[in-house]
């Protein structure tokens, strides 16, 4: 009976940890040229849109204190900056292309995307 | 009072009229405005009334940042080293109290093992109040990583971390509450404060020794920041003023002493020196500088005093380029890290479930005690860092120590397709040869010595500006001869130049020169064919009418050249020579260099072409070094470009790889790197996958039905801490490593 229970309960949080991470999360459908994004515990919003062939600027500020997020990496565009705690910093860009660029931190644990439109 | 700061944070136009607002709204300030593109602020305020700092502090509040003075000197980099400093520090003071906490606890939890630790220390209430700092204090940082985490749907190491020791601590602290009413239950009677405390400690302490080692990892950039000089001696008004580099203008005349470090970019204008340019091009020699030869900024000038005219500074400078192209290059990602890439996005949230599965599996067919135990071991053992950590770290010590070497390379991609060179195309003016012409054959006639022609010629020569004369007189320097006066000098376009050279009609010049002075040389006519076949300009001297002898010029090969291709043969790889030149004059040079295949009369337009037909016969992975700017499609369409030296910016551009040195043997190097730091990133990627794949399953006890072994949740801890450091011990390797 017991092992029952804890089978049942261990399988629910198998489940509950796929959906968690692995279900899909909503993404902004808005296109701007200027985006602020948060670093806390990854980078929110972690899609953005902006458009294709204009300059652009996205201005990061990380309140989280892990080093894991210290740094931001686009490796697109060749941008590998160091994000001080509570320090907004902003990073020009302008995607020649439309696509979906990747910003991640300097661990690859963490994960963003840019959608050039 | 009036005063200007830059401000960070803005990004748009009205963000700047928000500052404005925010800051007129501060009581004490008359007048404030922004400018949004040069991200400064001007504010004129009543000292009395307010100050710098609370204006700063105005500004902060609406979500920006205002550098006043203080932070006004520190760069970013500065920025990030006080970040890091401040970082160790912490680290440092929590790993000594946990570590001490910790062999407290594990003293304590195991009375069986150290009988002589007094009774109170065994204590389940006392463990509790050791561990507990531990857990909550020194432990904080993985908890607030994990909420954050938890709060965007993510997840990272410091979630394995923080569910892994809260599920010990956890237990433990039921037990030591409830241990009657656990036992009842038929629960067992076990705590684990020893494996949360240690297994933190055992993090923090990996995180510390990591932390140290990666700020190695970005060594060459530091060092490259470091040589910049940080004043500038500057003539102004007749004066000379000692002036903040910062302050340097395009157009400004700045003298250097010896000894001096060169500020900034620019062409010298009096005086001449041997300037040591071995810290921005990796050129071992000094080199010697005249009046109209360019100057490197963050160079040391050593034995001359010269004036020179800045004509580049800033971010325009050629340090501010090798720095922002090294650093770029650290930025981007090599191929090879695809995978590593894809599995570390899905690795935590695997890793979770998988502990999840280990306690399910244990708990159903094995010991329930174990299944707890078993499920922390493989939280904590699961190291995605190594993964994320394996490539870029090498990728960076490995551009850094080719910036050392005078190889600046484009991107990791370059870098990890450079030792698949198979082909290697060499562009032969300026490339493989000096691009400058200089004496090859001396041919005395008739009773006249080597020497002799030699002095001769140079004498005549010495008022020339001509390229030939230049060598001509170059080489006589060469050999120290003392040069005779010249009364007369003509120069004859087309033909050549004549004068009189210690009482002596002399006349140097072509055929034609010396067929319409009338004078015989028809019976030399062999040897002048011969070496005009081996590509050189042939001038002959005469002195009234009798011809004294020949003397050949020509684009000479590099010294370095033969060696070059030798070292690339052992490395198997087929070298190529790309000219317009003839057949036999390309042969020639060919032939010398130790170069088998040659391709002639190549107009430049068609080199790209060339090198593209190269790269389709049998899937090559082809290399082309050139320098000039018709190389460019040439230097796009190979797949390594190599530019040679300080060149212009469009070869540059195009180029994957820049050897600043411009000596050829740098290529062997970049070969040499690109292999080196592939066979790192290779082992790191090697061990951190074979890490995680093997450990994860012994930690789970998948070994346990064959050879009975389980693994300790606090021995995982310690593997997990090693396996971050050895990646980047490893990547660090690269700066020793013999290239």
């Amino acid at each position: 009976m017991d092992k029952t229970i804890i089978t049942t309960l261990g399988l629910a949080t198998i489940g509950a940890i796929y959906w968690f991470f692995f279900g899909t999360k909503e993404e902004s459908r808005i296109v701007s040229d200027h985006w602020d994004i948060a670093v806390q515990g990854g980078y929110k919003p972690a899609a953005i849109r902006i458009p294709h062939g204009k300059p652009a600027a996205i201005t990061f500020t990380r309140t989280d204190p892990n080093t894991c997020l210290e740094e931001v990496v686009m490796s697109d565009f060749k941008i590998k900056k160091f994000l001080p705690i509570n320090t907004p910093v902003t990073i020009p860009l302008s995607p020649a292309k439309k696509g979906i660029y990747e910003i991640h931190c300097g661990m690859n644990m963490f994960h963003g995307k840019i959608v050039a439109v | 009072m009036k005063t200007s700061f830059p401000i960070i944070g803005m990004h748009c136009a009205s963000c700047a009229r928000l500052i404005e607002r925010q800051m007129k709204k501060t009581p004490g300030v008359i007048d404030a405005a922004v400018n949004y593109g040069s991200e400064q602020a001007s504010v004129e305020f009543d000292p009395t009334l307010c100050t710098v700092s609370t204006i700063a502090k105005s500004i902060e509040s609406a979500g920006y940042k205002a550098i006043i003075s203080s932070d006004r000197q520190k760069t970013p980099n500065d920025i990030k080293e006080e970040a890091k400093r401040t970082e160790l520090a912490d680290l440092k003071t929590k790993v000594i109290v946990s570590s001490i906490l910790s062999i407290l606890i594990l003293l304590g939890s195991f009375p069986e093992w150290f009988p002589f630790v007094p009774p109170l220390l065994n204590n389940a209430y006392i463990l509790l109040v050791l561990t507990s700092p531990v857990q909550f204090w020194v432990g904080w940082r993985f908890y607030q990583a994990t909420w954050s985490g938890l709060k965007n749907r993510t997840a990272s190491m410091d979630t394995l971390i923080s569910v892994g020791t809260s599920a010990a601590f956890g237990f433990s602290l039921l037990t030591t509450l409830f241990s009657r009413q656990l036992a009842a239950l038929g629960l067992p009677n076990i705590m684990y404060y020893d494996t949360a405390a240690v297994i933190i400690t055992l993090i923090l302490l990996g995180r510390f020794f990591e932390a140290k080692a990666k700020a190695h990892t970005s060594d060459a950039i530091k060092k490259l920041l470091h040589l910049q000089a940080k004043t500038a001696r500057v003539v102004r008004n007749g004066e000379e003023i000692n002036i903040p580099i910062k302050e340097v203008k395009i157009g400004d005349i700045i003298r250097v002493r010896p000894g001096e470090k060169i500020p900034v970019d620019g062409t010298i204008t009096e005086g001449s020196s041997a300037i040591d340019e071995s810290m921005v091009t990796g050129e071992s020699m000094p080199v010697e500088k005249r009046s109209g030869e360019p100057v490197i900024g963050a160079t040391m000038n050593k034995t001359g005093t010269f004036l020179f005219l800045s004509t580049k500074i800033g971010d325009e400078t050629m340090l501010s380029r090798i720095v922002k192209m090294v650093s770029e290059a650290q930025s981007t990602r090599a191929p090879i890290q695809r995978l590593a890439d894809v599995v570390s996005g899905y690795f935590v949230p695997i890793v979770l479930m998988l502990s999840v599965v280990t306690f399910l599996i244990w708990f159903d067919f094995g010991l329930p005690t174990q299944a707890f135990v078993n499920m922390i071991a493989v939280l904590i053992i699961a190291c995605p860092c190594a993964l994320g950590l394996a490539t870029p770290t090498a990728i960076m010590v490995g551009t850094g120590r080719g910036a050392e070497y005078g190889v600046l390379i484009k991107d990791a991609a370059v870098l990890e397709t450079a030792h698949k060179i198979d082909i290697a195309v060499f562009d032969k003016t300026g490339t493989l040869t000096r691009g400058k012409p200089s004496v090859t054959n001396i041919v005395p006639i008739g009773k006249t010595t080597e020497n002799n022609l030699l002095i001769l010629a140079a004498s005549l020569e010495q008022g020339s500006e001509h390229a030939l004369a230049e060598a001509i007189v170059l080489r006589a320097k060469k050999r120290k001869f003392h040069l005779s006066t010249m009364t007369t000098f003509e120069s004859v376009a087309g033909h050549g130049v004549r004068g009189i050279v210690d009482g002596k009609p002399l006349t140097l010049g072509n055929r034609t020169f010396m067929k319409r002075e009338s004078i015989p040389f028809t019976a030399h006519e062999r040897t002048i064919s011969t070496l005009e076949s081996q590509g050189k300009t042939v001038m002959l001297l005469a002195s009234g009418k009798q011809l004294l002898g020949l003397i050949a010029v020509a684009d000479t090969l590099k010294d370095e050249a033969k060696e070059m291709v030798a070292s690339l043969k052992k490395l198997h790889i087929e070298t190529w020579m790309i000219t317009g030149d003839h057949e036999s004059t390309a042969r020639a040079i060919a032939q010398q260099a130790g170069i088998t295949h040659v391709l002639a009369g190549v107009l430049p337009q068609q080199k790209s072409d060339k090198i593209q037909e190269l790269k389709q016969s049998g899937a090559h992975v082809v290399a082309f070094a050139g320098d000039g700017v018709n190389d460019a499609p040439a230097l796009a369409s190979a797949d390594i470009g190599i530019a040679m030296g300080t060149g212009t910016d469009v070869a540059i551009e195009s180029a994957g790889i820049t050897l600043l040195n411009k000596d050829l043997r740098s290529i062997v190097t970049a070969v040499r790197l690109s292999k080196a730091t592939l066979s790192i990133i290779k082992q790191n990627l090697f061990w951190a996958f074979a890490y995680n794949i093997v450990l994860v399953p012994v930690a789970a006890g998948l070994l346990y039905p064959i050879t009975g072994w389980l693994l300790n949740p606090a021995i995982a801890a310690f593997a997990m801490a090693a396996s971050s450091i050895s990646v980047v011990g490893n990547s660090l390797r690269l700066k020793t490593a013999s290239i």
